[in-house]
């Protein structure tokens, strides 16, 4: 045998223990999603049933009933909060990735790092004080409020992200050309990072759909159908929550089956907006 | 907009290298020579596209282009060679203002096209830009567009509506770029599956489509092997019947075998500038001289 075999077996069984080695850390990433869904099927699809998304929740004491208002509710709410966030939140990525200064994008991305990190019931506040107290009441626009402005950090800083993505060559070849700079922008570069702009809002939509804690004293939940957004509405993570701490083990099912049903929700915008996103061409960024 | 036309003078440490050829204009050799067999247009035979006078531009604190007097003639090619880093790009960039995209950029100095000042107070940079199209070293056909849209991007995007004008365009843009007979079959693949050489006559056509008057091209085929070179040189030559071209290469050969007339660019300061035959064969400059024959660069 040649004089190098014993170097490279030991090669060999590094490389082999450090792929398996990271293979059992990507398996550690799943596993827990993995047992979360697992388990949340099982306890939750049983008491799932026609009525659970028709009917409004019984009194107490009685059994059956549904959430149908808080489906909608939430529904409503992430309607809301997406109408003051994605706006705000894309145009200010835009801002920064096309338009803004060094200096003053410093400090806005300073800004939106910050922000992410502020804790959810702290926008519950915000909202109560800029929505609630002026309005003299909860609502569904106070809930809206404290969801859309949580949304519009993450979505700046993914949109950013994104855009700066796009080859330079891109935009000088469009300004060669002679199109305004707006139309550059709107009609090149943000197509062309489309899927990343769209994966950063549904991102930010999936964080906002199951945040209880802003809702509190904002939207405060509903038994009975919202007729007005200003008045109370229901959420699925408020009656989950009320549900999970009560003493009956109807509702304890039932919360199980909104948990179920919220995550199904954020599925299903997930798929349904990408198929209506989705380009002719694959752009160059995902 | 960072760029700014200012008045001030560029600190002068050292003098121009070759002052008498600094001022010297290729004109005197059209009135004269070679172009006179052309048949008569509207526009005289020895019409002046691009006047640049005393133009110096800057990168931040680092000055790339020193004080640079040419002009450049109409529906002829002109070639911009020169060692990298000589200014060679940032010139043709000054050429139809996308100099002044880059932070920190600045000018000085006078560019006239067609006696009007590009960088006049009331002119509009796009607009300069949709008279002087560009052609990019790497092609960049833009990805979420067929070939159609992207040959018709620039007149859709300027508000161009009606659908028999953009399909007249279109196809008369591909033919011009020689790439109609290619691709008239799948006009709706995207323009990202044609081959390195299709994609830069794409974005050739891309760039008649809006019908400029004048074509830059910086190092157009760089990138490319020899047979797409050689066809995107047969295109120039094609092109210049109705084009004016001004190329930036870093191929010698190439300089020699497409443009009429040659300017050498060393450091950001203009070495020669006269016609290519002159240039390559008898120039007037030691230096040019050692560039051409490979002597150095």
């Amino acid at each position: 045998m040649n004089t190098i075999s014993p170097y490279h077996t030991w090669r060999k069984v590094k490389n082999h223990s450090m792929s398996v080695l990271s293979f059992a850390c990507a398996i550690t990433v799943i596993a827990p999603l993995a047992l979360v869904l697992f388990y949340l099927i099982k306890a939750g699809a049983s008491s799932l049933d026609w009525h659970f998304f028709t009917q409004l929740p019984k009194p107490v004491g009685e059994l059956g009933g549904g959430m149908a208002n808080a489906i909608v509710g939430t529904l409503m709410l992430l309607a809301l909060a997406s109408f003051i966030g994605v706006p705000v939140g894309v145009l200010g990525g835009v801002y920064l990735s096309e338009y803004g200064s060094e200096r003053v994008n410093w400090w806005i991305r300073f800004g939106a790092d910050v922000l992410n990190g502020v804790p959810s019931i702290v926008w519950g506040i915000v909202a109560y004080a800029l929505v609630v107290v002026p309005m003299k009441g909860f609502s569904a626009y106070a809930g809206g409020v404290a969801l859309g402005f949580m949304m519009i950090p993450l979505i700046i800083r993914t949109t950013e992200e994104v855009l700066l993505l796009v080859p330079n060559g891109y935009r000088e070849g469009a300004l060669a050309l002679g199109i305004p700079r707006w139309k550059i922008i709107l009609r090149i570069v943000m197509k062309t990072a489309l899927k990343g702009i769209v994966t950063g809002v549904l991102l930010a939509v999936a964080r906002i759909a199951g945040e209880t804690a802003p809702l509190l004293f904002t939207a405060f939940g509903n038994r009975f159908w919202t007729h007005h957004l200003k008045d109370p509405i229901a959420a699925l993570p408020l009656q989950i929550f009320s549900y999970a701490i009560s003493p009956y083990d109807d509702w304890h099912r039932q919360a199980w089956a909104g948990a179920l049903v919220l995550i199904l929700i954020i599925f299903l915008i997930n798929i349904g907006v990408r198929a209506l996103t989705r380009g002719k061409f694959s752009g160059a960024t995902r | 907009m960072s760029a700014n036309i200012t008045t001030a003078q560029p600190k002068k440490e050292d003098k121009p290298l070759t002052t008498e050829n600094n001022q010297r204009s290729p004109l005197a050799h059209l009135a004269s020579a070679g172009r006179a067999e052309t048949p008569s247009r509207s526009t005289p035979v020895s019409e002046v596209a691009f006047e640049v006078n005393n133009l110096s531009c800057w990168f931040g604190q680092q000055q790339a282009v020193y004080g640079l007097n040419l002009q450049i003639p109409a529906k002829a090619v002109t070639a911009i060679i020169g060692p990298s880093g000589c200014g060679k790009s940032t010139f043709l960039r000054c050429l139809n203002r996308m100099h002044e995209l880059v932070r920190g950029s600045r000018l000085n100095g006078r560019i006239r096209l067609f006696g009007e000042d590009v960088y006049g107070p009331r002119v509009d940079a796009t607009l300069v830009r949709r008279r002087v199209g560009m052609v990019f070293q790497k092609s960049n056909p833009f990805p979420t567009m067929s070939i159609r849209e992207n040959v018709t991007v620039g007149l859709r995007l300027n508000g161009v509506r009606q659908r028999p004008v953009l399909e007249e365009r279109m196809e008369r843009a591909l033919h011009m770029a020689a790439l109609w007979d290619e691709v008239k079959d799948h006009l709706d693949l995207p323009g990202t599956s044609l081959s390195g050489g299709q994609q830069q006559r794409l974005c050739i056509a891309r760039a008649l489509a809006v019908q400029p008057e004048v074509l830059l091209m910086d190092e157009p085929a760089s990138a490319l092997d020899p047979i797409a070179t050689m066809k995107i040189e047969e295109l120039i030559q094609e092109l210049k019947k109705d084009y004016t071209i001004v190329i930036v290469t870093h191929n010698m050969q190439q300089a020699a075998r497409c443009s009429d007339y040659t300017a050498f660019l060393y450091l950001g300061r203009l070495i020669e500038y006269d016609k290519t035959v002159k240039i390559f064969t008898n120039p007037s400059n030691k230096q040019t001289e050692d560039y051409v024959t490979g002597r150095f660069g």
